[in-house]
């Protein structure tokens, strides 16, 4: 199993990788860590004429803080995201949603980036990135411009990106200190995709919830954000009703395909029950 | 057909250059140009991990890497493990504790945990477990996989000490 011929180019600074994106056009395509791509690529999916490879662009990666803001190369590899001592203490539902894409292997050579631009609505940082409230620089040879993760994607394997950009980096604001989260996945066996999974962030002001976001995994063309979810508990407590109603209030939203990994219904029950789950171990993650 | 491209790394210690079409694929130059037939094609789909090596300090699955990406890079391959008559430490421990019954994923767990030592010389049963989930054993093998893997992580402490 080998891709179609093309034209391989691994430019060293993004103005050059931007260069050949404008040079070639529809025909390229930007090859990431590759584990979505050349998979696509060898069964044919996808027979880009060029291929620019952003791995020698050192400039795309890396994780700091600055401000209140956390910065990270577009490039950075999963593993490097799992092994980040800042983003364990100030953002772990990054490093937790981490640890359940694929397989280490992968891991070495995925990035977060490619994650969250291929558009798969079965990859796991798109929903992570709307939890966290994230957004997306995108660079293109006339400039720059930065997107928020809600919004940006729009269809199966589409997104707000235009043909002509590259994401550099994406931007997450600093979760508040005390704020719990969890990444809730239901998986088949390690390396698969999710049947269901749920992103939260909570806070909490005594046994009240002051704030929180939801967002659901592969039950939708898209990553989804349950907002009549996250709107039902806001200044209410973390009881069991109230979080068997937002979990209905997510099931709601639910447009899930059938395949081997289950019928709809089933699907979005598991959405439901997901939302349960990273709802009480968020909650019990954040403090009081 | 594509233009080729020239690529030089380093395959176990020695400058290699071949020169090659952008959709080759790493495993398949390992295998047919350099004639290291040490890692493994399963699936070929980046699930089974038989085809796994050491790249640039990382373990990765070489039926989704392409050569022209290697460009300079350093390549760790089982051939590359025993050193003058004797076995690596893993190899020894995969032996003695029958981590290998067909032996068909073997280069690719050896390879693997090797990095996985590296990265945490003392993992516990379920750290192993974890971080080797990305190589299948289809004789499901696992138990004397790990206790393999646990034995060696022991005896390269011994060395080391």
């Amino acid at each position: 199993m080998i891709p179609r011929p093309f034209e391989y180019y691994a430019p060293a600074s993004i103005l050059d990788a931007l260069g050949l994106l404008q040079k070639y056009g529809e025909e390229a395509k930007l090859l990431a860590g590759g584990h979505s791509l050349l998979p696509m690529m060898k069964l044919r999916f996808a027979q880009p004429g060029h291929l620019i490879d952003l791995g020698k662009i050192s400039e795309l990666r890396g994780i700091r803080e600055d401000g209140d803001t956390i910065r990270i190369g577009a490039m950075t590899s999963e593993n490097d995201l799992i092994w980040s001592a800042l983003l364990q203490k100030k953002c772990p539902l990054l490093v937790e949603g981490a640890r359940h894409i694929s397989d280490p292997q992968v891991r070495y050579r995925g990035t977060i980036g490619g994650d969250i631009c291929h558009g798969d609505p079965a990859n796991d940082h798109p929903a992570v990135m709307l939890a966290l409230g994230a957004s997306f620089v995108l660079r293109s040879s006339t400039g720059e411009r930065v997107v928020p993760a809600d919004g940006f994607f729009v269809g199966m394997y589409a997104t707000a990106m235009h043909a002509d950009e590259i994401m550099t980096e994406i931007r997450i604001p600093t979760p508040a200190s005390g704020t719990g989260s969890c990444y809730s996945k239901l998986k088949r066996k390690i390396g698969d995709f999710a049947t269901a999974a749920a992103a939260v962030t909570l806070a909490m002001k005594g046994e009240m919830v002051s704030q929180v976001t939801i967002a659901l995994t592969n039950v939708g063309a898209t990553p989804l954000k349950a907002r009549a979810a996250e709107d039902s508990l806001r200044g209410k407590s973390l009881t069991d009703a109230n979080i068997a109603n937002a979990a209905h209030l997510a099931m709601s939203i639910c447009d899930p395909s059938p395949d081997q990994r289950g019928s709809a219904e089933y699907k979005t029950a598991m959405a439901g029950e997901m939302t349960q789950r990273a709802l009480r171990t968020a909650g019990s993650r954040a403090l009081r | 057909m594509a233009t080729k491209q020239a690529v030089s790394m380093k395959l176990n210690g020695k400058v290699v250059d071949v020169v090659v079409e952008p959709r080759e694929l790493l495993i398949h130059t390992l295998r047919e140009n350099l004639g290291h037939t040490g890692p493994h094609i399963g699936c070929e789909t980046s699930h089974c991990g038989a085809c796994t090596v050491d790249l640039d300090g990382m373990s990765v699955k070489s039926c989704t890497v392409l050569t022209v990406q290697c460009q300079n890079s350093e390549l760790l391959t089982i051939e590359g493990f025993e050193k003058g008559g004797v076995l690596h430490a893993l190899q020894e421990c995969f032996s003695e504790q029958h981590g290998l019954q067909c032996g068909y994923c073997t280069p690719g767990m050896i390879t693997r945990a090797y990095r996985l030592l590296k990265e945490n010389p003392d993992p516990t049963e379920e750290e192993i477990r974890y971080w080797m989930a990305g190589n299948l054993c289809r004789c499901t093998g696992y138990q004397n996989i790990v206790k393999a893997v646990q034995f060696a992580a022991k005896k390269l402490a011994t060395k080391a000490a």
